[in-house]
């Protein structure tokens, strides 16, 4: 067996950590991405990220951060990744402050944290508010040194397409396209990390994701036979901004750092928000969670503010502002904005906290603000909504338990193992640490500790690793490779009248109405006969692009295929799911908390069991496999040995 | 359509456009020039002309498009508009145009290139202030690979070239943490670690290009944050004297245009000079010895 070579597709924060920690086990590494590297979507992170340092004298303990996570998100996430994460977090903030990430500082020089949703303590570590571009910048800056050593090589303008199995089904290369040569190619790889993050764009365009966040790739292993777990659970933060490309992210550390959510008592009240008298607003967050207040989960957050201007008719925002200019003569004026669409926002505030102080904590989100909706966020109160942001689910991977530790055993090749050997999945695209809802400021974490762990499992399953991939017959990479391409001149010749970017508008439309915030079974039964309709009408594709360089409508519609294929897997997997958790709301299976009953209440105690019984049927793992007719969704149990489920989630 | 009659070579050759057409609409940052209602902008028709180009070797051309601008567009809306229906305005179908966008907040660095002669992130370059009709061309000093994307390998390069970044022993816990670091001189650090490789200072600076040998103001300001970091301190010596070859700092010409359009508004100017007394106190010690 020749030298291993390991492939790493994705170069955002997960990728890059797993290059690192490969490359550092001294093994090489060929790292793909659509685009150069440091410009993935970890970028767009702005709030933070959580380790316990403890900085402020809260007493706050990694006992705290684990249990926080795993109550945030409703108990769903098996809980010995989440301790070990939790657990290793102070050391990556540490060595990120090596790698010279400029994270704030106290007064003492010393890394500053703050308050962040879901927790109590001040636990997030910052750099300003452009975390995620910093820690992105931190790790890509070790990789292009290790470039330079010749221990990385750089695949951009690359498209992960599919793995290449062997004959045991056992994942031995990919094939990829050059998105300029278009070029069809096999890589062989003794094992490949999937780092390809989120899937926000199955939203598009009320997304916060980056329009790279397709989740295209991860859907093309699911198709191949790895099973993805939990995909009825995607997180809508509860502040972004309304925007007609895209919905841009106001971080929730506006609201950790002391950003008050309001609306105008009453629904008529037409004068400038800065003009409304204190006791004419209803800070709907603080009244109804006072001792969360603001910093509510985001779930809960993305609910309320749902609640207030879908159910109680406070939404502000009225036609003639700006954002409410799509119902003039635009292409798109005939299928959008349904009449109660203007009045579906709320106002964040930072307008009574010190210029100076915002300024230096929050100066990222001010100038995107400024910039996108032309209003200065210190004089006027944002107007925010809720957008399609996280995917909590993802690609099924495995862990194994440490028993004496009852975290996950360090170095087990078996750590962020997709179904597929030889195939492990880290960031975004795996499934593993956010069970029901993504706490704010972990994903920055799971996305790098994920990474790190990732690649110290490829390293420990090299070292078993009889046979490498060079002993695989070619003719295996040449099929697939075929394959492949058979696939491009299919959409390339294909003769209708079907737009891919059209397509990808209606898919969007169609999740963000019908797989939203709030579920209804039958509404998911439409929104699956809906997508294969979609899908149906691929058949009458028209590319409208004829080139054969850097075809970019050719890559598009591919992805939009195989996002088609995963909107399917989130659809069925929240149609097959009977109860309300996390980010995942039915109405018809709501166990609402008894109004003012507190534990210990004859009420409250009835609803804990009512809710313990929920959980004996619910409090499973979602899995999903893929089958030619679709998804076929079954459960498996979940790892609950750190933390019992006794204490319902409560954040009043 | 119109043929383009100069090269590719004239075009990034040309003295470059004057130093007040290089300032991208900063104002608005201040928020203060905008009402918050812009009700009165509402949709409106737009002309777009676009620099055009194949492939890399092909012949630049321009084509013109008439497209509905909803209020709030911006350019990288309007080609994504464009993508679905691409007719150029003399009604003639044509290939959608290629170009390069990703997080659509000016935070990614991707879709930079020349609007109206001035080089920008066309994400935050808005419909609404713009001058129509609008002139969209790649980012100039970059190879073309098609339509509006360009090749920025060379900025990379550039990045390698002066070792920005921090040389660490290993990217695990060691259970140490870097030194203290004051909030000023974080807060100065700050400004130039938001430097997202978008090539807007490289494109703009007349001392950079494919047939010169200039490092660029990016690399460098990426020089004077490594250098002020307590570990990355320790290769200081080897970056100065990468930027004290050819093609390094000395080449700087001081039209301070980097400065003028660089869209996060990083003090690139301010790095060079720091950087003049840093290489002249390293030229000291190289004569006399010491690091």
């Amino acid at each position: 067996m020749s030298a291993p070579r390991v492939i790493v597709i994705g170069g955002g924060l997960g990728g890059l950590w797993a290059t690192l920690a490969i490359a550092e086990a001294g093994h090489s590494v060929m790292l793909f991405s659509l685009f150069e590297v440091m410009r993935s979507h970890s970028a767009c992170a702005q709030g933070g990220i959580n380790a316990v340092l403890d900085m402020k004298g809260q007493r706050d303990s990694v006992q705290q951060h684990i249990i926080d996570t795993i109550k945030g998100g409703s108990y769903l996430a098996n809980q010995p990744p989440i301790q070990s994460m939790c657990e290793d977090a102070p050391g990556l903030i540490r060595t990120f402050e090596r790698m010279g990430v400029t994270f704030s500082r106290t007064p003492e020089g010393l890394l500053d944290q703050r308050l962040f949703g879901g927790v109590r303590h001040k636990r997030t570590c910052f750099a300003g508010a452009s975390t995620g571009q910093q820690l992105l910048y931190g790790v890509d800056q070790q990789v292009r040194r290790l470039e330079t050593e010749g221990q990385v090589e750089k695949q951009e303008w690359w498209e992960f397409l599919s793995i290449v199995k062997d004959a045991d089904g056992v994942c031995r290369g990919i094939v990829a396209m050059d998105l300029r040569s278009l070029e069809v190619r096999a890589f062989r790889a003794d094992a490949v990390v999937l780092a390809s993050g989120g899937l926000g764009q199955i939203y598009a365009p009320k997304t916060t994701c980056s329009t790279n966040s397709t989740g295209a790739a991860a859907s093309r292993v699911y198709q191949q036979g790895a099973r993805f777990a939990n995909a009825e659970f995607f997180q809508f933060h509860p502040t972004a901004m309304l925007g007609e490309d895209k919905t841009r992210l106001m971080t929730e550390a506006a609201r950790g750092e002391g950003g008050r959510v309001w609306v105008p008592k009453d629904p008529n009240d037409r004068r400038e928000p800065i003009r409304i008298p204190e006791s004419e607003r209803f800070y709907f967050l603080e009244d109804w969670y006072p001792t969360y207040g603001n910093t509510v989960p985001r779930d809960i957050a993305s609910r309320a503010i749902w609640k207030v201007t879908r159910e109680l008719g406070l939404g502000v925002g009225a036609v003639g502002e700006h954002g409410a200019g799509k119902r003039g003569a635009g292409q798109r004026g005939a299928e959008e904005g349904s009449a109660g669409e203007s009045r579906d926002r709320v106002y964040l505030d930072l307008t009574h906290l010190d210029r100076g102080f915002v300024s230096t904590r929050l100066g990222a989100i001010l100038s995107i603000y400024r910039k996108f909706a032309g209003v200065d966020p210190l004089d006027a109160p944002m107007e925010i909504f809720p957008a399609a942001h996280y995917a909590m689910g993802g690609l099924w991977v495995d862990y194994e338990k440490d028993a004496t530790t009852g975290g996950m055993k360090p170095g087990s090749p078996r750590n962020h193992a997709t179904s597929i050997p030889g195939l492990y999945a880290c960031g975004e695209c795996d499934y593993a640490y956010h069970g029901a809802n993504r706490l704010g400021a972990n994903s920055l974490l799971s996305a790098s500790y994920s990474g790190r762990v990732a690649g110290e499992a490829v390293a420990s399953y090299l070292s078993g690793l009889e046979q490498g991939a060079d002993a695989v017959p070619a003719a295996l990479f040449e099929a697939e490779t075929a394959r492949q391409s058979g696939i491009n001149e299919r959409l390339t010749k294909a003769s209708g009248d079907q737009n891919p970017f059209r397509l990808h508008r209606e898919l969007g439309d169609l999740m963000t109405t019908k797989v939203g915030v709030v579920r209804d079974n039958a509404e998911l039964d439409a929104a699956l006969s809906g997508l294969r309709e979609i899908e149906q009408r691929f058949e009458r594709l028209d590319l409208g692009e004829s080139s054969r360089w850097a075809n970019q409508s050719l890559a598009h519609a591919r992805q939009v295929l195989d996002m088609l294929k995963l909107a399917q897997v989130m659809a069925a997997s929240a149609r097959a799911r009977d109860e309300c958790r996390g980010a995942h709301f039915k109405p018809a299976f709501d166990l609402a908390i008894p109004e003012g009953k507190f534990p210990g209440d004859p009420e409250f105690e009835t609803y804990r069991e009512r809710w313990k019984a929920n959980n004996a049927e619910w409090l499973k793992t979602t899995v999903a496999e893929h089958h030619p007719d679709g998804p076929r969704i079954g459960f498996e149990p979940v790892d609950l040995g750190l933390l019992s489920p006794e204490q319902p989630r409560d954040y009043r | 359509m119109q043929a383009e009659t100069r090269s590719n070579a004239a075009r990034i050759n040309e003295p470059f456009a004057a130093a007040a057409k290089l300032t991208p609409d900063h104002g608005r940052e201040t928020g203060a020039s905008r009402t918050p209602d812009r009700a009165d902008v509402g949709s409106r028709t737009v002309e777009l002309r676009i620099r055009r180009q194949d492939g890399p070797t092909a012949a630049p051309y321009w084509q013109s498009f008439r497209l509905e601008a909803r209020p709030g567009a911006n350019i990288v809306s309007l080609l994504m508009d464009l993508r679905e229906h691409c007719v150029t305005a003399s009604g003639e179908p044509v290939d959608p145009v290629a170009f390069e966008h990703n997080c659509m907040e000016e935070v990614c660095g991707a879709c930079a290139m020349l609007i109206n002669g001035v080089p920008r992130p066309a994400c935050s370059a808005l419909i609404a202030d713009l001058e129509t009709p609008i002139r969209l061309e790649p980012l100039p000093k970059f190879p073309v690979v098609r339509d509006l994307m360009v090749d920025r390998a060379q900025l990379f390069a550039q990045l390698k070239r002066v070792k920005a970044w921090i040389r660490i022993d290993g990217a695990w816990d060691n259970h140490e943490r870097a030194p203290r670091i004051s909030p000023q001189d974080w807060a100065a650090n700050y400004l130039y670690s938001r430097c997202m490789s978008c090539g807007c200072c490289l494109a703009a600076c007349p001392q950079f290009g494919p047939e010169q040998a200039f490092v660029g103001p990016a690399s460098l300001a990426q020089v004077r944050l490594m250098n002020a970091h307590p570990t990355g301190r320790h290769d200081k010596a080897e970056r100065l004297h990468a930027i004290m070859a050819d093609g390094g700092l000395s080449d700087c010409g001081n039209a301070q245009n980097c400065v003028r359009v660089c869209p996060k508004k990083i003090p690139l100017t301010t790095a060079i000079g720091e950087l003049g007394r840093q290489t002249t106190v390293q030229a000291l010690k190289d004569l006399f010895g010491g690091r």
